[in-house]
């Protein structure tokens, strides 16, 4: 648990020496603040009445995208860096397992979202204070973000082993997770049933329910599942260096 | 058999490889490699680039597991006990593997948590370590900000900081000015004199000579002698060579020397123009005078025979040395033969 513990305060505390966290802090405020701002605006113009699905699901599905956006760039560096420095080869050598390295980082990275996150709230803070509304479907949202993100984190994660490039590693993470996104949009070319397949394994078809504020054990369960499933991609990919080298 | 010159797995020792093998894909780094390094050993680990040092060194500090084989540190094996065993290793990888964005005190710290030193020892524990590589003085500054020397330096620190019996270093003098160089070579020489057990990978041949009582000789993935200097060279030259250089040298001279006890070989150094072996009243040349090789069985010291009968064939005797390999000559001769690169 120490081993876990020291790299995730590291690699957490390493995010705030450089310059590109508070980059992108800025810009998940700026664009999550925006979208929350139109989408109030846009609720108001229209006189619409129910929160859940007039504005909270406008909120999250826009939020969403800010999060795909932004978490590649968060998790690009996990691995990459250290094998770039070489300090992964160190690490390899200290008395630590492969799966407390992952976890360390996983947590660093989730640490970080986290922050993002409470920032993301600060619009529904000012918003409630001046018309107090029921705090459940936006919990469910937030449950769901919380959920989305933290799938992204583990796909990031993986992403980052594969190689010694930051930009490689964002972009095999975007290409997954737009594919897992689009993967249930051209329904010409399959049958109703392989529809069927790949909405269950849609990675956004199962936001859309805590967006509209419900939470429903099949979504949790399948970003449960993505997140276990990526984690243990990164550690196998991790431990693949005894048949690729260290290189 | 690449266990040359010591036997491998008799268990008392600190770091035991026995038959490592290792291969990525269809191409083999590393074959049957088998060593001991004993307690308080300060051993250098030699080979040309790609000779797999570094690939052996990988599989003995746990980074992959070999391909067959295995390798244990403190008894413990490094892929089955693997967190055992790397609680007794520090190591210094071939790459410094620093965290440029830390402070050299915090980067210390991050290690010694991660070696899971008791949170009471861990101050001890950092200043003993950057007391013993010399780095009190840069403790506030940034890892990124500092020169090479000290980045080596601090490297070094985290490899034995919470004070392992095993300190493996790969390549710790590489890219270091002179005085760094002599400063790490100190540092070397204080951790085997404090009994721990180092191992010193380098393609410097002096470093070797001057820092450890042992060498492996590695090449084409291959061991091709683990032995110390001395003993190599004696195997590798079955006979004891003394130069001698006198003002003038005839037949009868050589004659005189071959008829001496034990003396199995006479003969001028090769190279040496034969109008200089009769210069006789050229000052330079003879100031220069001829070089003579003797070669002698082992186990016989005719210094004083071979003096007294140049003196007495009025030669003129200008210098009489024993002639040793140097390392480097018995690293070519060994990597030559094995048809390293």
């Amino acid at each position: 648990m120490r081993a876990i513990r020291t790299i995730a305060r590291r690699e957490f505390g390493s995010y705030f020496g450089s310059p590109t966290a508070y980059v992108l802090l800025a810009v998940y405020l700026g664009l999550t603040g925006y979208f929350f701002y139109s989408d109030v605006a846009f609720f108001v113009t229209f006189g619409a009445q129910y929160l859940p699905t007039a504005l909270w699901r406008y909120v999250f599905i826009d939020y969403r995208l800010v999060t795909l956006l932004v978490m590649p760039l968060v998790t690009m560096r996990l691995f990459a860096e250290e094998r770039k420095l070489g300090t992964i080869e160190l690490l390899w050598t200290l008395p630590v397992r492969d799966h407390q390295i992952i976890l360390g980082k996983f947590l660093a990275a989730w640490g970080f979202f986290g922050v993002l996150v409470v920032l993301a709230l600060i619009p529904f803070s000012v918003f409630y204070w001046f018309h107090p509304f029921d705090l459940g479907p936006p919990a469910a949202g937030l449950c769901g973000l919380l959920l989305l993100g933290t799938a992204f984190i583990a796909c990031g994660l993986a992403a980052s082993t594969l190689s010694e490039n930051q930009v490689v590693s964002a972009m095999v993470t975007y290409g997954i997770l737009v594919f897992f996104w689009f993967m249930t949009w051209n329904e010409a070319v399959g049958n109703e049933a392989l529809i069927r397949v790949l909405t269950l394994l849609s990675l956004f078809d199962h936001y859309y329910s805590f967006a509209t504020g419900t939470i429903q054990t099949v979504d949790v369960v399948y970003f449960l599942f993505f997140i276990f499933f990526f984690l243990y991609a990164g550690l196998r990919s991790l431990q693949s260096r005894s048949w690729r080298g260290v290189a | 058999m690449s266990s040359i010159g010591t036997e491998a797995g008799s268990g008392s020792a600190e770091i035991c490889a026995e038959h490592l093998h290792k291969s990525f894909g269809g191409t083999v780094a590393v074959s049957d490699v088998s060593f001991e390094v004993a307690r308080g050993e300060v051993i250098g680990f030699l080979g040309p680039n790609g000779a797999g040092k570094s690939t052996v060194l990988r599989m003995v500090t746990g980074v992959f597991p070999p391909t067959s084989g295995r390798a244990t540190i403190a008894g413990r094996d490094v892929v089955r006990e693997a967190i055992e065993a790397r609680r007794s290793l520090g190591y210094l990888p071939e790459r410094t593997a620093l965290y440029a964005d830390m402070g050299v005190r915090d980067y210390l710290k991050f290690v010694a948590d991660m070696k899971q030193i008791p949170a009471r020892d861990v101050t001890r524990a950092m200043s003993w370590a950057m007391g013993v590589s010399g780095i009190e003085h840069v403790a506030h500054r940034l890892v990124g900000n500092l020169s090479k020397g000290y980045r080596q330096r601090v490297g070094i620190a985290q490899a034995v900081l919470g004070e392992p019996p095993v300190v493996i270093l790969d390549e710790p003098t590489s890219g270091l000015d002179p005085e760094q160089v002599s400063d790490i070579r100190t540092l070397i020489r204080g951790l085997g004199d404090d009994k721990r057990t180092v191992v010193l990978s380098t393609h410097i041949l002096p470093e070797v000579e001057m820092i450890c009582s042992r060498v492996i000789i590695l090449a084409g993935g291959r061991i091709r002698a683990v032995d110390e200097p001395r003993r190599l060279e004696r195997r590798l030259r079955p006979y004891k060579e003394y130069a001698v250089r006198v003002a003038t040298a005839d037949d009868a001279l050589l004659a005189r020397l071959r008829g001496i006890d034990h003396v199995a070989e006479v003969v001028l150094e090769p190279g040496r123009p034969a109008e200089r072996r009769e210069a006789g009243g050229d000052e330079e040349a003879a100031g220069a005078g001829t070089r003579v090789l003797l070669r002698l069985e082992h186990g016989f010291d005719m210094r004083r025979e071979i003096a007294a009968t140049i003196v007495d064939a009025g030669a003129g005797l200008l210098e009489l040395q024993p002639v040793v390999m140097t390392l480097e000559e018995i690293f070519l001769k060994l990597v030559g033969e094995s048809g390293g690169h």
